[in-house]
């Protein structure tokens, strides 16, 4: 072929440069919406709570992903290290993902329930009182902030408009299962029957007030913990992949 | 227009300036200095975000923490000092390639560069405040996306614009790397983007794509923000100024034009490399991996055809310290394609993903080959623009050496401590237990991040020589065309 005759007009040149940039695209991403296997249903797999969504939003908002990942990769190592390796379900509802790509600090994927709320508050207020030789810096900040709920239908409307299925009960309950959650008093069944497995009560040992710790250590408090890999039904829900 | 490149040039007496009659060499002259502003700026942030990790109790208060400050040195060296060095040596490049002024006018470029670079000092104000999307090197919030969006195709519009009036009849390659890098770039930005806002007074979105789709996407952006902003469209650079400051002919046609399509088609399958053994679909990864391998053979051949056009003149390396920063920009760029497709195989990344090793393979093409070009090819542009010479060529010499040390330090800190990591992590001890700790992994890495830091002030040091070297040359420009003029009058032959 005579390529001289790309180099001799532009649209030519568009237009071919155009269509040999898309075809790795396509193939690799229009099929991740189709096929089933992308992503299998597990039990166990449901929204965040607003106060986990909530807390969600501070720790993308810190950048907290620059140095932690969540995403367990299948090696005997991290399985040890971290629990069970992940699986595509466990961040169907992250709009967007959050698995990271260093581990300067460790792997958070599994992190919900292994240390308690008091722990996860003196560590992020003040990192290195519990782990001596962390280079993580302090977020006694957190503490001081009360969190902004004000917006809360709106986040819950955005998420389900992007797919997340929170219904009409959920989105107008809103701000009684934070503050049950938050506070571990008023309309907690009612918040456990929309979200099972939520944990309860006051995470950053101030009752009075609901802060960004709060919302924050009941974010890290649900990673990882909501499918359960102890019974055999679940992991044969894995996918083969 | 440009009232930065105008104040400065008409302070010292823009009449005696050469300004080839069409060309817009204004916004050139522009964009060419927000490129040694940026650089300064982001190479700055870079070391002091390489203190944060090395002495955590730099971090202070709540806006100014590692996480927050983090996108501030990416975007600040990516989009603002390789932003800003493209747009200035594509506008420049494609408007003598084609011997006409830019299509659309000097009103439409202005727009293009105070709208980008407001966009870069929005985006960097908007970090520390902790509006981000939470996608790396796509961190910019759903209203700065869609500013950027528009000032993106107003560049894209005026680049093929002005390649539609061209008055040569070829399109010289360099235009063929940097329309790929343009459009491509387009269309990364919007699908990436793609984001409901909670409601159009909010800075806050969330991404229409979730889990593992949102994974592939971002990758697929962020692999391909490597391969067409950071490689395409400096290939593009190194397609004009290479030859021009060897005062060589491209080596090989031929093989410009097999390694530029084998290039664009197989860099965007590259991005699942990024995300070996996670819970994206596994035929995903192996095509990432494969297409990997095979990225090998058009990234060298960009790198031949960059180095061989040095045949015949290679005794330049020695004297001319602009065309060295050209050329080991080139042998870096060959390193770190050689060893970027190892990492992508799936054996060597379950060493090496989430270690340092990354962040040092990064920084070689980051600073060994971007920098370098960048740094190389305003050498050769701005004493054009300015029509004078550069102020001083013994200052590029030391720029050099500072960069190369810079480098070396940062990358072999990176290789032994993210290795280190990786090996860490791995060890079982002779019971069959995890032999370390992660903390025993964070306790190591002490020594290196402070030789990586000090890596990035060799750099940063090399920066400050160049931008003092550049507005020396712009603040100088107009006496020595002067005095130049003067000696030429004297010597000028009797009649």
């Amino acid at each position: 072929m005579n390529h001289s005759l790309i180099e001799k007009s532009a649209a030519l040149l568009f237009m071919l440069t155009f269509i040999v940039i898309s075809i790795g695209g396509l193939v690799q991403i229009v099929p991740l919406f189709k096929i089933d296997t992308t992503v299998t249903k597990v039990e166990g797999m449901r929204p965040y709570t607003p106060l986990e969504q909530l807390g969600r939003n501070i720790y993308t908002r810190e950048g907290c992903y620059t140095c932690h990942s969540q995403m367990i990769r299948p090696f005997r190592d991290e399985v040890e290290r971290y629990g069970h390796y992940s699986i595509p379900a466990e961040s169907m509802y992250d709009h967007p993902f959050l698995w990271g790509s260093k581990r300067t600090g460790p792997d958070l994927a599994r992190v919900g329930g292994k240390y308690s709320n008091a722990w996860q508050l003196a560590h992020l207020i003040h990192p290195q009182s519990v782990v001596p030789v962390s280079i993580m810096p302090s977020y006694a900040f957190l503490k001081d902030k009360p969190l902004y709920v004000d917006d809360l239908n709106l986040h819950m409307s955005a998420l389900k408009t992007v797919g997340v299925p929170y219904d009409d009960e959920m989105i107008a309950s809103a701000h009684a299962d934070l503050e049950a959650q938050a506070t571990g008093q008023g309309a907690t069944e009612a918040l456990l029957k929309r979200y099972p497995k939520a944990k309860l009560g006051d995470f950053d040992g101030d009752p009075s007030r609901i802060t960004e710790m709060d919302a924050l250590i009941a974010y890290l408090q649900v990673l990882g913990t909501l499918v359960d890999f102890s019974e055999p039904d679940a992991s044969s829900a894995t996918p083969s992949k | 227009m440009s009232a930065a490149a105008t104040s400065l040039a008409s302070a010292h007496g823009a009449d005696d300036r050469q300004t080839i009659i069409g060309y817009n060499e204004d916004v050139v002259r522009a964009f060419s200095i927000a490129t040694v502003l940026w650089a300064l700026f982001g190479l700055a942030v870079g070391v002091w975000v390489a203190l944060l990790l090395a002495f955590p109790g730099m971090n202070v208060g709540e806006f100014l923490t590692f996480g927050r400050l983090r996108p501030v040195h990416t975007s600040g060296v990516i989009l603002g000092f390789g932003g800003n060095a493209l747009l200035a040596t594509s506008l420049y490049v494609v408007q003598r390639t084609c011997r006409t002024g830019l299509w659309g006018g000097p009103k439409l470029a202005s727009f293009l560069f105070w709208g980008y670079n407001a966009f870069l000092v929005a985006a960097m104000v908007s970090y520390p405040l902790g509006l981000t999307q939470s996608q790396e090197y796509a961190e910019p919030e759903w209203f700065l996306d869609i500013w950027l969006t528009v000032v993106w195709l107003t560049y894209l519009a005026i680049f093929v614009g002005t390649l539609a009036i061209r008055r040569e009849p070829h399109i010289y390659v360099a235009n063929w790397f940097f329309l790929a890098f343009i459009l491509t770039v387009s269309v990364l930005q919007v699908v990436n983007n793609a984001a409901v806002p909670i409601s159009w007074t909010s800075t806050k979105s969330y991404s229409a794509y979730s889990g593992v789709q949102s994974a592939m996407i971002q990758w697929w952006y962020g692999h391909n923000m490597v391969g067409f902003w950071l490689t395409a469209g400096f290939i593009g650079m190194m397609y004009y100024f290479v030859p021009k400051q060897a005062d060589r002919p491209i080596y090989s046609y031929r093989l410009s034009i097999v390694h530029f399509w084998a290039l664009v088609f197989l860099y965007i399958w590259a991005g699942p490399h990024h995300l070996h053994y996670t819970a994206l679909p596994d035929w995903t990864q192996t095509l990432g991996a494969a297409f990997s391998i095979m990225l090998w053979m058009p990234s060298w051949g960009g790198m031949i055809n960059g180095i061989m056009t040095l045949s015949g003149a290679w005794s330049k390396l020695r004297t001319d310290p602009i065309l060295r920063f050209l050329v080991v920009a080139v042998a870096f760029y060959g390193m770190s394609t050689f060893e970027g497709p190892l990492m992508a195989l799936k054996p060597v990344n379950a060493l090496s993903h989430y270690t340092d090793w990354t962040v040092g393979h990064v920084h070689s093409g980051a600073l060994g080959w971007v920098a370098l070009m960048a740094f190389g090819s305003l050498y050769h542009m701005v004493p054009k623009l300015w029509s004078t010479r550069l102020w001083s060529i013994k200052l590029v010499e030391v720029h050099f050496w500072l960069a190369s040390i810079g480098i070396v330090l940062y990358i072999t800190s990176m290789w032994v401590s993210g290795i280190t990591q990786g090996l860490m992590w791995k060890a079982y001890d002779e019971f069959g237990f995890l032999q370390y700790s992660f903390t025993d992994s964070v306790a190591m890495l002490h020594p290196y991040y402070v030789v990586r830091a000090l890596g990035g002030m060799f750099f940063l040091a090399g920066g400050i020589l160049f931008a003092i070297n550049i507005f020396m040359t712009i603040f100088d420009a107009p006496a020595r065309r002067r005095s130049d003029a003067g000696l030429r009058a004297q010597l000028a032959p009797a009649e």
